[in-house]
């Protein structure tokens, strides 16, 4: 069986923005991550993470080697993908519910339909809210919330149009310790339900290993995968597992490739 | 129970305070005038010049509406213009790198140089004035319709990309209600720019507006008078940078509580 995503010997080649040096992102990169898979992408930073995201939603296209999502070679915008990132970015002057609602407007079919039934949208937005804990928050400005609270709505628009692939660029790094654990649980729980393909990428070695069925480590760039570990834990697993001697042995185990990494 | 002086009366020192220092500024001008006892050609006392006003109401409110409409006309076109312009050049990288060191030139110019060119095309009259405040207060509308467009967060660009927004869209949905609070911003600067191009032309050429009245009173050596028409034109600047505040509160009020841009 082939492979949801599969990322086949991709180099990436960046043109500086003065002068005519470039910079290699990531060289010889080879991922594969099945339907309904969770896995992370940690490592150094600096190492082409987000340039993997790119290339994964259609951003970027490989200087060399080949980017297949769901079988097909990605040569434009992937609409099957959502998207969060370390800033929500939330467009102010529209209620939360919708800013949840942005991608539906641009994404085919629903932007035909969205015009007709704004009123059965606005329900599926304030729906999906609710499932992440922000139940009655739809009908607030995103700059009424709170920054745990804006983060969950930007993970809503992220899903808001049943995407196949989600991918996370550290979407919690800005947030504190307590709201960081929720909001693990909280995708622990959409992941569980919808079975999306998830690609974290992150620096949090807790969050990877509490999230993921497989956590790969990067090289320092120009970045390729150098460790892929898979988490042996069961799923779905409860927060206490985090203290757990297993857990804290794999999240040392992965320190170490980083501290090789970076070495 | 509050704990407030019970006399019943609240002085909101906040509100009252541009009064109080407005008629502070004109009581101290008006004690330093008698008391160094400067002549009325150099520097008429306000109550000299309040009665100007009433002397010359009517000329002077006919001058006035005609400043204000030239003004206005010229600002309604650099609102047009500068909004055109000001999207074509936030639209695309390319073309704000291309354009903006020329915008930077042309608004160096001072505009005092050009109205002798315009009243060579387009002969004396308010014509010059309507086109002298265009140029002087399209600029930053431009600049700041531009600037709002050119900086929507990289993330939000991708967000919309990656689903397979076209430049339209991420346009229609991002870059131009984010770019409001810009434009509204530099009405303000504008409409005060747009009285000092009208003002400055009619100076130059023209047969009516305050600053060709200000031209003529001060070559009959009526003072007060030229101090009439400053005072004219404070209060009409005063006027349309209110009304242009206000518009600014009412259409982006969700800027100022965002803390958008801070």
């Amino acid at each position: 069986m082939n492979a949801f995503v599969e990322v086949e010997d991709v180099s990436l080649r960046y043109k500086a923005q003065t002068g005519n040096e470039s910079t290699l992102a990531v060289e010889h990169l080879n991922l594969q991550v099945n339907q309904g898979d969770f896995i992370a992408v940690v490592g150094p930073s600096g190492c082409g993470k987000s340039t993997l995201m790119k290339l994964a939603t259609g951003l970027h296209f490989p200087t060399s080697g080949a980017v297949r999502l769901d079988g097909k070679q990605v040569d434009g915008p992937v609409s099957i993908a959502g998207m969060a990132f370390q800033n929500p970015v939330m467009l102010p002057w529209r209620l939360t519910r919708d800013n949840v609602l942005l991608p539906m407007e641009v994404v085919n079919p629903h932007r035909q339909k969205i015009r007709r039934s704004r009123a059965t949208y606005r329900q599926q937005a304030d729906e999906l809210l609710a499932s992440v804990g922000l139940d009655g928050a739809g009908g607030q400005y995103p700059w009424q919330l709170s920054g745990g609270m804006q983060q969950r709505a930007s993970l809503c628009r992220a899903l808001i149009h049943d995407p196949q692939l989600l991918m996370l660029d550290e979407p919690f790094a800005a947030l504190d310790a307590f709201t960081r654990e929720e909001l693990w649980c909280v995708i622990r729980d959409l992941h569980l339900q919808k079975q999306f393909t998830t690609i974290l990428v992150t620096h949090d070695l807790r969050e990877a290993v509490f999230l993921a069925d497989t956590v790969y480590v990067m090289s320092a760039r120009p970045g390729r995968i150098i460790v892929s570990r898979t988490v042996p834990i069961p799923r779905p697993r409860p927060i206490e597992v985090t203290y757990e001697k297993e857990f804290s042995d794999l999240t040392q185990e992965l320190r170490g490739h980083i501290a090789e990494a970076r070495s | 129970m509050n704990h407030t002086k019970s006399n019943g009366i609240q002085v909101d020192w906040v509100k009252l305070s541009p009064w109080l220092c407005t008629i502070g500024l004109f009581l101290f001008w008006e004690i330093v005038v008698r008391l160094f006892g400067i002549p009325y050609y150099i520097l008429p006392a306000p109550s000299h010049i309040a009665y100007a006003i009433y002397e010359f109401w009517d000329a002077l409110w006919w001058n006035s509406i005609q400043t204000l409409w030239t003004t206005l006309a010229g600002f309604g076109l650099a609102i047009v213009f500068g909004l055109l312009l000001g999207l074509f050049i936030g639209w695309d990288k390319r073309i704000y790198a291309g354009l903006y060191p020329l915008m930077i030139g042309f608004n160096s110019i001072p505009k005092i140089a050009v109205v002798p060119i315009l009243v060579l095309w387009f002969g004396a009259g308010w014509l010059p004035a309507v086109l002298t405040a265009f140029l002087i207060s399209f600029f930053p509308i431009v600049v700041n319709v531009a600037t709002g467009l050119a900086t929507i967060e990289p993330e939000m660009e991708d967000v919309l990309r990656a689903l397979g927004a076209k430049k339209l869209d991420i346009m229609t949905k991002v870059g131009i209600p984010r770019s409001l609070p810009y434009f509204f911003g530099a009405l303000k600067v504008a409409i005060t720019l747009a009285f000092i191009g009208s003002v400055l032309s009619e100076t130059i050429a023209a047969n009516s507006g305050i600053g060709h009245m200000m031209l003529t009173a001060q070559a009959n050596f009526e003072v007060p008078l030229v101090f009439a028409c400053l005072i004219a034109l404070a209060v009409e600047g005063i006027g349309m940078y209110a009304l242009m505040a206000g518009l600014e509160q009412r259409m982006t009020g969700w800027a100022h509580r965002s803390g958008f841009n801070r």
